[in-house]
């Protein structure tokens, strides 16, 4: 679905990483590790378009990233869901339609009925549902992005820390969240330096972990 | 992007990008003010026209001969006259007038009352015009040889002038539309640059969650085409009831003149949606323009 080959990237100067390659293939769940400001969330950006790659060949959903016409990339985004890192909320509206946005900006505004409550209870955010971003907690904050993430039950899921700021008893309900949809086939692809989530989510599906590191990627890390 | 569309509108696309008071503001307020100039504008337009056609009308028409004789000598220059007349290209027709219509010439001046037959009037020859007219010095230098008693007045022939002025005013009316219409436009764009670049934030969300420029740029031109439609629309109204309230006369005078007469009226009106549709295109090409500049 999203193929990355000998890719590299540079922000200027110096490239971040180089001849890195990354497969998600159907239905796969992989965890993508490394020490901070290893390229982690570059390396995301470019499996949704958000970045292009200085060099390499990016596939997403079978078409040349570097090709993609503005439409093409708006598409695209549609069938991936990202929690980012730093949530990327429009502050002026309540939390309820922050997390109905994907829908609404792709005309499915009718499917938000009862999805909404119920995405919206299971990350423990129906008390602050009129809320503004701005008035959320940091980890109220990420759970909102994982909600807004999967509200369009998009085919990949692609989430950078959603558990950096929650307890942990809130990191397993979010990361059961992301397994149980990827156990509905949709693909998953999170970012963590968090080893315990890692331990707790290898306890109930396969999953893969990638560490990036010195510009390199290692594939099929043991913890 | 369809305009019904557009005007129903999208609730939620609409939500999507903050109000911005001040711009919203600005934006009414200026879409307003240019439509009270484009009544005025139009109006000046509108009524240099009539009145330039109006003279040009006259002009066409008529001129007279004035023949002074001592009595026993009025008829046989009136026939000279008329012979003379008949000879000049560019002379329709020409006819004495009678004496009731003399005496109805007179009569906004003297009064009902004025006994004509005792006073000496000298005899009018009304001379009606085709083409481009009749040389008139020539005209002049022949009755004169023969017809010592004429005194030709050709008289409209001095508006020549004020009719190109009326003519070149119209024209000058239609380029201020323009130019009032251009303004608009680049007004427009300038308060569109600055909503979308105060909204560069709301703008990478809502990219960032597969919306497409269109939707993105329709939030925006829905709200500066239905903010300079309001504003012109108020403006229109103001210029409409200024231009209503100048104060009237029948002289044909060019100030007192200055306003619409009957289906005129309706001319003003498109104003509004003409604003709203600089507006329209206006913001939509900063809106695309600017978000395909983004990331
Ligand atoms: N927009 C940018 N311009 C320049 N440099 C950048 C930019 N974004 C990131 N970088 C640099 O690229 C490097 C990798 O950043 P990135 O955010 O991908 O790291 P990360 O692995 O996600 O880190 P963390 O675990 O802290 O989130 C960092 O050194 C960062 O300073
Ligand atoms: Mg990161």
């Amino acid at each position: 679905m999203i193929e990355l080959d000998n890719v590299a990237y540079s922000y200027g100067g110096d490239s971040l990483f180089a001849d890195l390659s990354l497969q998600l293939q159907p239905g796969s769940f992989q965890f993508l590790t490394g020490p901070s400001g290893a390229g982690k969330t570059t390396l995301l950006k470019l499996c949704y378009g958000d970045l292009l790659a200085t060099s390499g060949s990016v596939t997403l959903f079978g078409k040349d990233a570097a090709t993609l016409t503005r439409d093409d990339v708006a598409m695209t985004r549609r069938r991936i869901g990202v929690v980012h890192q730093d949530c990327q909320f429009l502050d002026h509206l309540p939390l309820t339609e922050n997390v109905a946005l994907p829908l609404q900006v792709s005309g499915r505004t009718h499917e938000a009925e009862g999805n909404l409550t119920d995405l919206l209870a299971w990350v423990g955010l129906s008390r602050q549902a009129d809320q503004t971003p701005p008035q959320l907690s940091g980890g109220e904050r990420q759970r909102a992005a994982l909600a807004r993430a999967v509200i369009t039950s998009p085919d990949v899921i692609i989430a950078d820390e959603p558990t950096g700021n929650v307890d942990w008893e809130m990191s397993q309900r979010l990361l059961t969240l992301l397994i149980e949809l990827n156990r509905m086939g949709k693909t998953v692809l999170i970012a963590t330096h968090d080893l315990n989530l890692i331990r707790f989510a290898k306890s109930q599906v396969v999953a893969n972990v990638l560490r990036i590191k010195g510009g390199r990627m290692e594939t099929g890390v043991t913890l | 992007m369809q305009l019904w569309a557009l005007l129903q509108g999208d609730r939620h696309a609409d939500r999507a990008v903050p109000p911005t008071g001040f711009t919203a503001r600005l934006t009414v307020f200026t879409a307003g003010a240019m439509a009270f100039l484009a009544v005025f504008a139009l109006a000046l337009s509108v009524a240099t026209g009539r009145l330039a056609d109006r003279w040009a009308a006259e002009l066409a028409q008529t001129s007279t001969l004035r023949i002074s004789a001592p009595v026993g000598e009025v008829d046989a220059q009136v026939t000279a006259a008329l012979r003379v007349l008949e000879t000049t290209p560019g002379v329709g027709s020409a006819r004495s007038l009678t004496e009731e219509e003399e005496r109805a010439l007179l009569e906004p001046w003297f009064g009902p009352d004025l006994p004509v037959d005792s006073l000496r009037l000298p005899q009018l020859i009304e001379i009606v015009e085709t083409g481009d007219g009749y040389d008139a010095s020539g005209l002049r230098a022949r009755l004169q040889a023969e017809v010592p008693g004429a005194v030709l007045d050709d008289h409209t022939r001095w508006r020549a002038p004020l009719i190109d002025a009326a003519t070149r005013l119209r024209t000058l009316g239609w380029i201020a539309l323009l130019l009032i219409g251009g303004a608009v436009a680049a007004m427009i764009t300038l308060a569109a640059q600055s909503a979308l670049s105060a909204n560069a934030q709301v703008i990478r969300v809502m990219r960032l969650v597969g919306a497409r420029d269109a939707y993105i740029a329709r939030a925006f031109v829905r709200r500066f085409t239905l903010r300079a439609g309001a504003g012109a629309l108020i403006g229109t109204a103001l210029g409409l009831l200024a231009v209503a309230l100048m104060p009237d006369g029948d002289t044909g005078g060019f100030l007192t003149g200055l306003g619409f007469s009957g289906t005129g009226w309706l001319l003003p009106l498109l104003i509004p949606p003409l604003a709203a549709a600089v507006a329209f295109f206006a913001t939509r090409a900063a809106a695309l323009r600017t978000l395909r500049s983004q990331a």
